[in-house]
């Protein structure tokens, strides 16, 4: 894809804002939008992700490359999949029932498979769920640093998983490409990278014996 | 500036010197010998957060701060957190206000959801219904702190229509903060319904929450609130040196990291990630007291917050060693900080 372009960062809770500086620092455009008036989030936006545009939600998709939902799953179960229409969108949600409650509609499998059925008309890549928000900036490095750690990327569509692979790369990840939403299940809470921080060597040996992608 | 300083404990379960659990009650007793200890160390607030399982058996920290109360002056004494959404605000009241009565006007209440999530289905609470239950009670909780009576409506309790709630402060509202963990809006919400902010911070670089500040009192400015404190939470062990609280607190922070991981999403603690934590750029408040001292002078700065709250112990920990710890936190960091802020 074309060089940084134009991340739409859809949530200002606790990981949203993260994504958002760190794309901002790699040269992109960030808006960022809730399901409310932009107004609500000005404040947050100029004080925590200074130099983000707050925005309506469909307003910052409408002009995004890459969408990211970083919401609460279920309030992503209220969100209008026509929103997101056409877009490549990156799920960087979890379904955790331990911690946010159980969720029926996501009780089988893998929860951005369950994400994708819902968005048909869009490319959906499960990237930047499985690094803790408290340390996803401060582990972030430049590309080359012999410290730098990996970030798995998963779907079913080579140019998306390609362009979120940039994506993750520019803000200071290895990306490690996974071949299907299916094979992403190794990201989600209770695999073998779930808020482990691993180089890109132990990462891809963490997953290839892992069966959760296999079966 | 005035900084005050206090310890919080969740009631972690305390061990024999030979590794054998000490019961459920004898913990809760060591507590109140720690509250009344911390006062007599010089510590200006003590909290107990409330905690539901057999390693933090502590659902009802009121009574025991009520115990401590009884046995001292000067020393504040709150909840560090109250699980506000699995509770009745109205009930929370009336527990710390009749806390406040006992104390002569010492308590002070820390609303939030910790990393407490037993108490929901324990009380028939949906998880996924968290943020909703939140915002309703905290709101709730606000009118009620302002003392007079209350006219109240929502989905999450019955409603009160010109409900004079029971007992009256004697000095106007009790100091109420609301416990954040990251998230800017819940930082937002603490503002607009006048509470202070207590910052939560257990893992990752403390920096990171600089804005937050900022974002607080603007916040505070933008609703037309007069400035509003803010805390920094974290956990930490003291020691007489580096080695010996590492030494101490490490396996102990190993098993309740290992435990409660699968169901937090944390990762399992290695060594690597506890050099980081305990590290200057960390979370973890391990260390000797002059470590600790300067880590903390340090965060108080950068966060422009005027008061540290050290959740003490590990369930594991010997009731000798926490009462070392709190010795050395009152005798030693507490004036060693007071110093390097001067």
């Amino acid at each position: 894809m074309k060089e940084p372009g134009m991340l739409a960062v859809l949530g200002a809770g606790h990981v949203g804002p993260v994504i958002a500086r760190l794309a901002l620092k790699a040269g992109y455009r960030v808006d960022i939008a809730t399901s409310g008036d932009p107004e609500d989030i000005a404040l947050i936006t100029e004080l925590v992700i200074p130099g983000a545009q707050p925005r309506w939600a469909a307003d910052a998709v409408a002009d995004a490359d890459i969408v990211v939902l970083a919401i609460p799953l279920h309030r992503f179960l209220e969100l209008d999949p026509m929103l997101l229409n056409g877009k490549l969108v990156v799920d960087a949600m979890n379904y955790w029932p331990a911690s946010d409650g159980e969720l029926k509609a996501f009780d089988d499998g893998g929860s951005s498979e369950v994400v994708a059925r819902r968005l048909p008309g869009s490319t959906l890549v499960k990237a930047l769920n499985h690094i803790g928000y408290q340390v996803l900036e401060d582990r972030a490095r430049p590309a080359g640093a012999p410290d730098r750690s990996a970030a798995g990327v998963a779907g079913d569509d080579p140019a998306a998983v390609a362009a979120t692979a940039g994506l993750v790369d520019r803000i200071g990840y290895d990306p490690v490409r996974l071949e299907s939403l299916r094979a992403g299940r190794v990201l989600q809470p209770g695999g073998p990278v779930f808020g482990v921080v691993l180089t890109q060597p132990e990462f891809e040996q963490a997953v290839r014996h892992d069966d959760r992608s296999l079966t | 500036m005035t900084y005050t300083f206090g310890l919080d404990t969740f009631g972690d379960r305390n061990s024999d010197t030979d590794g054998n659990p000490l019961s459920h009650a004898q913990t809760i007793r060591n507590v109140a010998e720690e509250g009344v200890f911390a006062e007599q160390a010089g510590v200006d607030f003590f909290g107990i957060g409330e905690h539901h399982t057999g390693y933090f058996p502590m659902p009802a920290g009121d009574v025991v701060l009520a115990a401590i109360a009884a046995r001292t002056e000067r020393i504040r004494l709150g909840s560090a957190v109250t699980v506000l959404s699995s509770d009745d605000p109205v009930r929370v009241f009336q527990r710390y206000s009749t806390l406040n009565a006992i104390s002569g006007g010492r308590a002070e209440v820390i609303l939030g959801r910790g990393s407490s999530i037993e108490s929901f289905p324990l009380f028939g609470y949906d998880l996924a219904d968290y943020e909703d239950l939140f915002d309703e009670k905290a709101t709730l909780f606000a009118e009620l702190l302002k003392g007079g009576p209350v006219t109240w409506e929502g989905k999450t309790r019955p409603a009160l229509l010109n409900q004079d709630v029971v007992p009256h402060t004697e000095s106007g509202p009790f100091p109420a903060w609301i416990g954040v963990g990251g998230n800017p809006q819940s930082v937002i919400r603490a503002a607009r319904l006048g509470f202070s902010l207590a910052l939560a911070i257990i893992g990752g670089p403390p920096a990171r929450f600089s804005a937050y500040s900022q974002l607080f009192q603007r916040a505070l400015e933008k609703f037309g609130r007069p400035p509003l404190p803010v805390l920094v939470h974290s956990p930490g062990h003291i020691a007489a040196t580096d080695e010996q609280a590492k030494a101490e607190f490490w396996p102990r922070w190993r098993e309740i990291i290992t435990l409660v991981a699968p169901e937090r999403g944390f990762a399992i603690p290695t060594e690597e990630s506890f050099d980081r934590e305990t590290g200057p750029h960390g979370a973890l408040y391990v260390g000797s007291p002059e470590t600790v001292a300067h880590k903390i002078a340090t965060n108080l700065r950068a966060l422009e917050a005027t008061r540290f709250d050290l959740k003490y112990g590990m369930p594991g920990l010997t009731h000798d060693q926490l009462m070392t710890n709190i010795e050395l936190y009152g005798h030693q960091v507490i004036p060693r900080v007071r110093e390097l802020l001067s």
